[in-house]
C-alpha cells in the first residue's frame, strides 16, 4: 500500500509536469513547426487567454465555455497580427523573433496600463481528493486529461482532415502547394491563428490555478521553449516524447530539490540535448526508424 | 660584432612598427562604416565635446551620462555576436548579471584597497567570458543555429534570474556577501583608484564619466580593428552563408565561439561597470525586459555596423530615459513600437540608414 501511494504521488507529479509542458508548448510548437517562426509573444497570447477566461467566467459563463472564449479571442488577435505584421517577415526568421518580442513588450505593458497590475482571478474548481494521507487537486487530473486530448486532437487535425493535408503540404513545399492552387497565405494565417488559439487555451486552462498579472505569460515561456527545442522541428514526432522526457526530469528534480532545480534541470537537459542531438528528438527518431 | 645585432634590432623594430601600422590601418575597412579625415575629425570633435561636457553641467547629469556609457559595451558585444556573426543572442544579460554579481561578491569580501576593484573587474569579466564560452561551446559545437540560439540564451538568462531571485534567505551568502534574493545585492565599493594621500573613489560623477569614456574609446577602436582584421571578415562570411564559409575551409564553430565569448566579455564589462556605478545589482537585470533592451538598442541603431550601434544605443537610452521621466508606463510600449517600426520599415537599423543616406548626400564620407 505504501508503495502504491508513493507510485501514485510520483505519477501525479509526472502527469502534472507533462500536462504543463504539453499545454504550454502546443501553440509555440505549431507555429514553429509549421512556419519556422519563434513566437516570442507566446506568453502574451497565454496571458490574453487567461484574462479573457477569467473575465468571462466572472461574468457568469461556465468555465469550459469561458476557456473556449479565451482561446477564440487569442486566436483572432493572432490572425490579426499575422495579417498586419508577421506576414511581412516570413523570409526573415530572426527579425520575426524581434517583431514578436516588440509585440510582447507592447502587450504586457499595455495590459498593465489599461487593466492595472493585477486582476481578480477565479478559484480552482472541483476541490481535491485524498489518497492515502495526501490530498490531490482534482483539477490537475482534468489538466492531464486535457493535455492528452490536445495531443490527440492535434494529431487528428493535421493527419485526418483536409486542412491538415493542405497545411502540411504548404509547410513541406510551399511553391508546389501554390502551384496546385492552395492559397498558402491564408493557410499561414490560419496556422498562426491556431497557434495563438492554443496559447490562449493554455492560458484559459491554467487561469484557475494562477495569479492574474500581466507578466503571467513568462511563467510558461522557459518550459515551452525548452520543450520545442528538445522536440525539434517536427512537432508531432518530437514534442510529445520531449514533453514526456522533460516531465520525468522536472518531476524528479522538483520532488528532490524543489521548483527551482526542476527548472535548472530542464535547462541543463536542453543544453546537453542540443550538443548530442542537434536536430532535436524528432530528427533522431526519424533517423533511427529508417 | 655590433652590426648584426643592430640590424636585428632594426628588423625587430621594423616588424613591430609594421604590425602596429597594420593594426592601425584596420581602423578603417570594409566591415565598418566611416572613413576618411572627415569621419575621424567628426569623431574627435564628438569625443572632445564629451570630455568637456562634465564641466558645464551639474554632477547628477554627469552621473547620468556615465550611466548611458555603461551600457554601450553590452550593445557593442551584441553587435559583434548578432550583427557581424549572425547569431542572435537574447541572453547577453546573463553575462551582464553574472559579472555584476561576481564583482559584488569579490569586492565585498576583499575590499577596495590598492586598486583591487580593477582586479575584481578583470576577474568578473573573465568569469563572464568563461561562462559565455561554455554556453557557446555547447551551442556552436552542437551546430545549432538561427532561432535556437535565441531560445537557449534566453532560457539561460531567465533561469539565472529565477535562481538569483530565490536567494533571499541568510543561507545564501558567499563569504560576507549576502545575495539578498529579489531585492538585489548592494553595498559593494565603487571603482577605486589608489592615489597618494587616500584612494579616489569613483562615484557616479565626472571622474567615473571620464574613465568610462576612455574605456568606450579603447573598446570601440579595438573592436573596430578586430572586425576589419581577417577575423571580422570570416564572421561576416559566416553571417552571410555558413555553409560557404565552411567549404572555404574555416572552422566556423571556432569563429562563432570566439565572437560569442567576446560578446560575453563585453556584456560582463557592462555588468561590472553598472554594479560599480550604482553599487547595486538585482536579479531583474537578467529578466525578460532587461534582456529585450540590448536587442532594441542594437536593432534600432543598426546591427551590421559598430558605429551605428554605438550611436543608436546612446540615442535610444537617452530617449528611453526622457520617456521614463515624462510617462514612465508608456516607455516600454514606445520601445516595442520602435522595435516593430525598425524591423518593418528600416531593417538595417534607423541610425545606419540615416548614416548611409547622409553619406550618399555628402560624397564619400561614410559610404562602404
Amino acid at each position: 500500500m505504501e508503495i502504491f501511494l508513493a507510485i501514485f504521488a510520483m505519477f501525479y507529479q509526472f502527469g502534472d509536469a507533462f500536462a504543463f509542458l504539453v499545454i504550454a508548448a502546443a501553440g509555440l510548437a505549431v507555429i514553429f513547426g509549421m512556419m519556422g517562426i519563434i513566437n516570442l509573444a507566446h506568453g502574451e497570447f497565454i496571458m490574453c487567454g487567461a484574462y479573457v477566461t477569467a473575465a468571462t467566467a466572472r461574468a457568469g459563463l461556465p468555465l469550459p465555455l469561458a476557456i473556449l472564449c479565451g482561446a477564440l479571442v487569442a486566436g483572432i488577435i493572432g490572425m490579426a497580427l499575422e495579417r498586419t505584421i508577421i506576414r511581412h517577415l516570413y523570409h526573415r526568421p530572426l527579425e520575426s523573433i524581434i517583431a514578436t518580442w516588440g509585440i510582447s513588450l507592447i502587450a504586457t505593458q499595455g495590459v498593465l496600463i489599461v487593466l492595472g497590475s493585477t486582476m481578480s482571478g477565479i478559484g480552482t474548481p472541483f476541490g481535491s481528493v485524498v489518497v492515502g494521507d495526501r490530498s490531490y487537486s482534482v483539477y490537475r487530473f482534468v489538466l492531464m486529461g486535457a493535455a492528452v486530448a490536445l495531443l490527440v486532437g492535434l494529431y487528428l487535425l493535421f493527419y485526418r482532415t483536409r486542412f491538415g493535408v493542405i497545411a502540411r503540404a504548404t509547410i513541406q513545399r510551399p511553391q508546389m502547394a501554390r502551384a496546385l492552387g492552395v492559397d498558402t497565405r491564408s493557410i499561414y494565417g490560419l496556422t498562426f491563428g491556431l497557434g495563438a488559439a492554443l496559447a490562449g487555451l493554455a492560458g484559459g486552462l491554467y487561469a484557475p490555478t494562477m495569479t492574474m498579472v500581466p507578466t503571467m505569460g513568462s511563467a510558461f515561456i522557459v518550459e515551452s521553449f525548452v520543450t520545442v527545442v528538445v522536440g525539434g522541428a517536427d512537432i508531432f514526432v518530437g514534442a510529445a516524447p520531449a514533453a514526456a522526457i522533460l516531465a520525468v526530469i522536472k518531476a524528479a528534480m522538483t520532488a528532490w530539490y524543489g521548483q527551482l532545480f526542476g527548472q535548472i534541470g530542464l535547462l541543463v537537459t536542453v543544453i546537453l540535448v542540443i550538443r548530442i542531438l542537434p536536430g532535436g528528438l524528432s530528427t533522431w527518431i526519424k533517423h533511427s526508424s529508417k | 660584432m655590433t652590426e648584426p645585432n643592430a640590424s636585428l634590432a632594426h628588423d625587430v623594430g621594423k616588424s613591430t612598427t609594421s604590425a602596429i601600422t597594420r593594426w592601425l590601418l584596420r581602423l578603417e575597412g570594409p566591415q565598418t562604416m566611416g572613413r576618411g579625415p572627415a569621419f575621424w575629425a567628426g569623431a574627435v570633435a564628438v569625443l572632445l565635446a564629451a570630455i568637456l561636457y562634465p564641466h558645464f553641467v551639474d554632477d547628477w547629469t554627469v552621473g547620468n551620462a556615465a550611466y548611458f556609457l555603461v551600457w554601450t559595451f553590452m550593445a557593442m558585444g551584441l553587435c559583434v555576436v548578432w550583427g557581424y556573426c549572425g547569431a542572435l543572442s537574447f541572453g547577453q544579460t546573463a553575462f551582464f548579471g553574472l559579472a555584476g554579481y561576481a564583482y559584488g561578491v569579490i569586492t565585498i569580501n576583499i575590499g577596495a584597497q590598492y586598486g583591487f576593484t580593477f582586479l575584481a573587474l578583470i576577474a568578473s569579466m573573465a568569469l563572464a567570458t568563461v561562462f559565455a564560452a561554455i554556453i557557446g561551446y555547447f551551442m556552436f559545437y552542437g551546430r545549432i543555429r538561427g532561432v535556437f540560439i535565441g531560445i537557449v540564451t534566453l532560457s539561460v538568462t531567465l533561469v539565472l534570474e529565477t535562481f538569483m531571485a530565490q536567494t533571499a534567505g541568510p543561507q545564501w551568502r558567499i563569504g560576507d556577501a549576502r545575495l539578498n534574493g529579489f531585492n538585489g545585492m548592494g553595498g559593494m565599493p565603487p571603482l577605486t583608484i589608489p592615489w597618494f594621500g587616500g584612494d579616489i573613489m569613483l562615484f557616479a560623477g565626472p571622474g567615473l564619466c571620464c574613465l568610462l569614456l576612455g574605456i568606450v574609446v579603447v573598446v570601440y577602436l579595438g573592436v573596430r580593428m578586430l572586425l576589419n582584421a581577417p577575423f571580422g571578415s570570416v564572421l561576416v562570411a559566416i553571417r552571410e552563408n555558413p555553409e560557404r564559409a565552411e567549404m572555404l575551409g574555416y572552422d566556423i564553430r571556432f569563429y562563432q565561439l570566439g565572437a560569442f565569448a567576446i560578446g560575453g566579455a563585453l556584456a560582463g564589462l557592462s555588468g561590472v561597470l553598472y554594479t560599480a556605478w550604482g553599487q547595486y545589482i538585482t536579479p531583474s537585470s537578467m529578466g525578460l525586459t532587461s534582456a529585450a533592451l540590448p536587442i532594441v538598442w542594437v536593432a534600432v541603431g543598426g546591427r551590421k555596423d559598430l558605429t551605428a550601434t554605438l550611436v543608436g544605443t546612446l540615442l535610444v537610452l537617452f530617449a528611453f530615459q526622457q520617456l521614463t521621466i515624462y510617462g514612465s508606463q508608456y516607455a516600454l510600449v514606445v520601445m516595442g513600437a520602435l522595435l516593430l517600426f525598425t524591423v518593418l520599415v528600416t531593417p538595417e537599423g534607423l541610425v545606419a540608414t540615416v548614416m548611409r543616406r547622409f553619406a550618399q548626400l555628402f560624397g564619400n564620407g561614410a559610404r562602404r
